[in-house]
């Protein structure tokens, strides 16, 4: 395991491809609309996929993931716009004249087949040498550790090691480009979470680009060098995992990726950042932000509830608020509290249990305060 | 517990009651002799003559009508010829049901059930009428004729009726629903991801049709064989309509020998060995998938 920290893998990861204006990307969509009779499931989508990268895909259900991947692959072809593949147009390029391949949401495989013949499937059809072939299946199903399988149907085996065997045959053919459609919608948590280490482990060997698609925020965050997060076709943001979590550009992202308070209001621009009036008799929050509002204009604060602090007494801060405990989520490691304000608002604090429950120091009910730095929420303006 | 059991022994008791005994029957008669009589066959078994009776019975049973069978070529044309009939009929209705049954299973989900009925709706009209009609469509003045010399492709009309030409569209337009049914059940669980998924691979259309298409619908291509072939080894009234005097099948000397000749015991002898030349190609067919089956299973 090489990559030991999914969570920020910017810091094992030097090159950042896409910051460097100088290189041509592998993929590129260039105004990219594609539509199902009236209805456009992609809507001028543009978006440059690197070399080497590993790109998650996230957005909910019907958001468009897989179409994009099937225009990649050569199922659909695009209404509008063009997709490059390494400097080239693969518009008019059929699946199976493309380097790219696809382990699919089912998994596909080919029930006739044994694992072994899966796996060999695609070298068969490019008419590869028996001997090279043999070292190539061998190869792979060492790599996904599906040795002893090989003789087996794909009803023979469990869920897991056809997930495995898929992404053997989709990479047999070492191609340019592999997409992973929901690779592990099939798997259950634990298993989910080795695949994942796994996969990282497998892309990073063989160096090939992944596009993966996922509707799981936490996989995405865990294998992405990068994640587009994507919604009704469209594509609201593309950037590291990091910076897509501490700096959403949306209301959208921002609550689409983990848990987050969102405050609406007026900016008043002040001291490298704005006060925040969100009601008449509720306390001004001053917030520190690079974006440029106008005195008055509309905007959403979010701030995450790791970053909310919960305190007995009134705190000394420049954003703080009062209420009581409406509600705790225990999750083990940590807890949420759910806080009613005054003014009949919810906000959410989030606090490690480094302490054993019996000794917690809030309950239902208690009369508590809340408060957050300046820097802790992004204010956003849409 | 009784009731399970009950439920187990429901197919056996049909197949013992219904098949195995009366073929037991049909072998002894086949080993006896004919006579003027009724039944008009001997030895007859008669239980109070207790063992000596069985003793004497069974010493008269013998295999002279098989030897019979052996020694005439009549009956050996007979059944080599409805082998042939059955094998090109089987290959005619695969290559008229397969496209039938491709188009059904690649049709719109809401009209696939129109085109099922469609394919069913024959089977409404009696079978008997369904070969009649052929005769009018095939005989000198029939339509058919009456078309291609309308057009001008021909002068002079086709002799359609009574070859055995005739008796191949007969079986094959007669037993297409039964070639059908089959093909399209398994063609219609094929998922579209397999096809897809051999194509990014590499596959051509044509080659992805060869290496999936066809091994998935196997068996159901070979169940609608089986249902073309068997039946149609013993077929007796369509090439009794439809064929000529040279069209010589097993059923049809079957038929001439019981109520013809009325004799049973050659009769017998023939439906006999009918049954095993279906039965022996079945048996090795399933101990081979079997064996394939144990070899993969390993
Ligand atoms: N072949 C198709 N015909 C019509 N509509 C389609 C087709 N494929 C996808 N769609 C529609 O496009 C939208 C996006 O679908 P999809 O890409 O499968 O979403 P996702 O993979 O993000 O869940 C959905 O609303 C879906 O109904
Ligand atoms: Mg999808």
């Amino acid at each position: 395991m090489t990559k030991s920290q999914g969570t920020s893998p910017t810091t094992n990861t030097p090159v950042e491809p896409w910051n460097n204006p100088s290189t041509t990307p592998l993929i590129r969509f260039e105004n990219v609309t594609k539509r199902f009779g009236t209805f456009a499931a992609i809507s001028g989508l543009s978006l440059d996929i690197f070399e080497e990268e590993f790109f998650a895909l996230l957005g909910p259900s019907g958001c468009g993931k897989t179409t994009l991947m099937r225009m990649l692959a050569g199922f659909e072809t695009p209404t509008e716009g063009k997709i490059e593949l390494a400097g080239h147009d693969i518009t008019p390029v059929p699946p199976n004249k493309r380097a790219v391949n696809m382990m699919f949401q089912s998994y596909a495989l080919f029930p006739h087949l044994s694992v072994y013949d899966n796996i060999a499937f695609g070298l068969k059809r490019q008419r590869m040498p028996k001997a090279e072939l043999a070292d190539r299946v061998a190869e792979m199903l060492k790599l996904t550790r599906l040795e002893k399988f090989a003789r087996r149907k794909p009803d023979q085996i469990s869920g897991g090691q056809r997930q495995r065997v898929a992404l053997a045959r989709s990479l047999a053919k070492a191609p340019k480009l592999l997409l992973l459609d929901e690779p592990m919608g099939a798997l259950d948590k634990k298993l989910r979470q080795e695949t994942q280490f796994e996969l990282m482990d497998i892309q990073e060997k063989t160096g090939t680009t992944f596009v993966i698609v996922t509707h799981d925020q936490e996989e995405a965050m865990t294998v992405a060098t990068r994640v587009a997060v994507m919604d009704e076709g469209r594509i609201i943001q593309v950037a590291t995992p990091d910076v897509i979590y501490e700096a959403p550009n949306s209301r959208y992202v921002a609550d689409f990726i983990g848990d987050v308070n969102l405050i609406t209001g007026t900016a008043h621009p002040r001291n490298s950042g704005i006060d925040l009036h969100w009601g008449e008799g509720r306390p001004i929050f001053h917030c520190k932000t690079d974006l440029p509002f106008t005195d008055g204009q509309t905007c959403y604060l979010a701030v995450r509830p790791e970053k909310v602090t919960i305190h007995a007494r009134e705190p000394e801060s420049t954003n703080k608020v009062e209420g009581k405990i409406l509600d705790i989520a225990y999750l083990g490691n940590i807890s949420t509290y759910h806080v009613e304000l005054s003014m009949g608002h919810i906000l959410k604090a989030q606090t490690a249990n480094n302490r054993r429950i019996a000794r917690r120091s809030f309950t239902w009910e208690d009369p508590v305060w809340l408060s957050w730095t300046e820097t802790a929420g992004v204010v956003l303006d849409r | 517990m009784m009731r399970r059991h009950l439920l187990i022994l429901t197919p056996y008791l049909w197949l013992v009651t219904l098949f195995l005994i009366p073929f037991l029957i049909v072998v002894r008669i086949s080993l006896s002799d004919a006579a003027i009589a009724i039944p008009p066959y001997s030895p007859i078994l008669d239980w109070r003559d207790g063992w000596p009776g069985l003793f004497a019975f069974i010493n008269a049973l013998d295999f002279d009508n098989f030897v019979f069978l052996a020694e005439d070529a009549l009956y050996w044309k007979a059944y080599l010829s409805s082998l042939q009939i059955a094998a090109v009929s089987t290959v005619t209705t695969l290559l008229v049901g397969f496209p039938i049954a491709y188009g059904m299973a690649r049709a719109p989900k809401g009209l696939q059930a129109t085109l099922l009925i469609l394919v069913i709706l024959p089977f409404w009209t009696s079978f008997l009428i369904r070969v009649y009609s052929w005769i009018g469509m095939l005989s000198t003045e029939g339509y058919i004729n009456q078309v291609l010399m309308g057009l001008g492709i021909i002068s002079e009309p086709l002799t359609l009726l009574n070859t055995q030409i005739a008796v191949y569209i007969g079986i094959t337009h007669t037993y297409l629903p039964f070639m059908v049914l089959p093909i399209y059940a398994a063609l219609e669980r094929l998922d579209n991801a397999l096809l897809e998924a051999a194509e990014d691979l590499g596959c051509s259309r044509i080659s992805s049709f060869w290496l999936v298409t066809i091994p998935l619908a196997r068996n159901g291509i070979l169940a609608g064989c089986f249902l073309i072939f068997i039946p149609t080894l013993g077929e007796i009234i369509i090439p009794s309509l439809l064929g000529g005097s040279d069209t010589l099948m097993i059923g049809k000397v079957l038929w001439e020998e019981f109520f013809n000749n009325r004799d049973w015991p050659v009769a017998s002898a023939v439906a006999v060995l009918l049954l095993l030349i279906l039965i022996i190609p079945i048996i090795l067919f399933q101990r081979n998938t079997q064996r394939q089956r144990e070899l993969e299973a390993q």
